[in-house]
C-alpha cells in the first residue's frame, strides 16, 4: 500500500511541463506536491469524468503530456471511458488510479468489487497500450521513468492507503483548491491557447 | 413535407465548417448513418466516438481547454444522462459546449407519444441550457447562431434536430 503523496511526489518529478488533472480524494494530494499549479486542473465532483476531460485535451494537445488522478469509485462511474480513450489511443495520455478500495470523501464505505476486480486488467484488456499496477513505492520509485516514458496511453492502479474524510462537510478544511474554471483559463493561458 | 423542406446533413455540416469545427464526438443516433459517412469523408473534422453520452460534454471540454472547437452529437436520451456533466463540466467550468441533439419523439404535427420528446425542452429548461430547433435547411444557420451565443456566454447550447428520422438516412 502506498501513501498517495508520495506517489504523486514520484510522478512531479517527471511532469515536465506536463498538465495534471486531479479529481476527488487526488485533489488534495497532489496540491501538497505540485511544482507547477499553473498547469493543474482539479476536477470536482463529476461523476467520474475527469479521465474523459483529459481525453479532449490530451487529444487536442498532442504534444503536451497529461496526466490524470483518478479514483476507483470516480473510475467505476464512467468505465465505459477506458474503451473510449483506448479507441482515440493518445500516445501523450497517462491514466492513474488511486485504488484505495473506499469512498474515501464521503466517511469510507467500501467500493463495489473492492479486492476482487482488476483496473489494470480492464484498462489492459481495453486497448491501452500499457497497463501497470503498484503497491509498492519503491517499485514504483524504480520504474517511474520507464513507467512515465512509455508511449501512451497508459494506465497505472497504484493501491493506496485510504484518506478517510468523515466529517461533516461543512467542518472541514478549505481545500485550497483553485476552482475547476479558473484553472481550465490558467492552463489556457498558459499554453498560449 | 416536400424534400426542399427537410434538413440535409450536408447543410449540418456545411455549418460545422463554417464555424471551424475541429473535432465531432458523437454517440451515433440510430438513424443518422449517412450523415457519420459523410463527416468520416470531411478530413477537416477528427470524429471521436464515445461510450456513453455523459463523456461527451466532459471531452469537448478538454478539446476547448486545448484551444480546439468541437461539436457534441447525441440523442435528447443521451442529453437526459448528460445532465451532470452539462451542469459540473461545461456551466460550470464556463465551457461554450455547443450540442446537437437528435429530437427523438418530437413531431410538429398530432400527439407526442414518446416522453423523450415530451420532457427534453422542459428539461433544457430546467437547467437553463438555452437552445434552437432546427428542421429544415432553411434553419440551419440557427447553428451558427448558436456557435456565436455559446462563444459571447462561455455556456453552452443545445440544438434541437428535429428532422431526425427524415433527410439524415440513405
Amino acid at each position: 500500500m502506498i501513501n498517495q503523496v508520495d506517489l504523486m511526489a514520484v510522478v512531479e518529478k517527471h511532469r515536465d511541463n506536463g498538465v495534471v488533472v486531479p479529481t476527488m480524494t487526488g485533489s488534495r494530494g497532489w496540491n501538497e506536491v505540485s511544482n507547477n499549479k499553473d498547469r493543474d486542473i482539479p476536477i470536482g465532483g463529476a461523476m467520474g469524468k475527469a479521465s474523459s476531460f483529459a481525453l479532449g485535451l490530451a487529444l487536442a494537445q498532442p504534444e503536451l503530456k497529461v496526466f490524470v488522478f483518478d479514483g476507483d469509485g470516480s473510475l467505476l462511474m464512467n468505465l465505459g471511458t477506458l474503451v473510449t480513450i483506448a479507441e482515440k489511443a493518445p500516445r501523450n495520455l497517462y491514466h492513474f488510479v488511486l485504488e484505495n478500495g473506499v469512498y474515501a470523501v464521503t466517511g469510507g464505505q467500501p467500493i463495489p468489487g473492492v479486492n476482487k476486480l482488476s483496473f489494470a486488467g480492464m484498462a489492459r484488456e481495453a486497448g491501452y497500450a500499457a497497463a501497470f499496477e503498484f503497491d509498492d513505492l519503491e517499485d514504483f520509485a524504480s520504474r517511474a521513468g520507464e513507467v512515465l516514458e512509455a508511449e501512451g496511453p497508459v494506465f497505472v492502479c497504484f493501491k493506496t492507503v485510504p484518506e478517510v474524510q468523515n466529517e461533516p462537510i461543512g467542518l472541514r478544511p478549505p481545500s485550497g483548491l483553485k476552482p475547476t474554471r479558473v484553472a481550465i483559463k490558467d492552463v489556457m493561458a498558459d499554453l498560449g491557447v | 413535407m416536400t424534400q426542399q423542406a427537410l434538413l440535409s446533413p450536408e447543410a449540418v455540416i456545411q455549418e460545422f465548417n463554417k464555424n471551424g469545427v475541429s473535432h465531432v464526438v458523437y454517440l451515433p443516433d440510430s438513424e443518422t448513418n449517412w450523415m457519420y459517412q459523410l463527416m468520416e469523408a470531411d478530413h477537416t473534422m477528427d470524429l471521436i466516438p464515445v461510450s456513453r453520452e455523459g463523456e461527451s460534454i466532459a471531452i469537448a471540454a478538454g478539446l476547448i481547454a486545448g484551444g480546439k472547437k468541437p461539436v457534441v452529437l447525441i440523442q435528447n436520451t443521451g442529453m437526459f444522462e448528460s445532465g451532470d456533466s452539462i451542469r459540473g463540466l461545461a456551466q460550470d467550468c464556463q465551457m461554450p459546449v455547443v450540442m446537437l441533439i437528435g429530437y427523438r419523439g418530437w413531431t410538429r404535427h398530432g400527439p407526442t407519444p414518446d416522453s423523450a420528446a415530451r420532457l427534453t425542452e422542459p428539461t433544457l429548461r430546467a437547467w437553463n441550457v438555452p437552445y434552437y430547433l432546427i428542421e429544415h435547411d432553411g434553419d440551419a444557420d440557427r447553428i451558427s447562431a448558436a456557435f456565436e451565443d455559446a462563444a459571447r456566454t462561455s455556456m453552452p447550447v443545445a440544438v434541437l434536430v428535429g428532422d431526425e428520422y427524415h433527410g439524415f438516412n440513405r
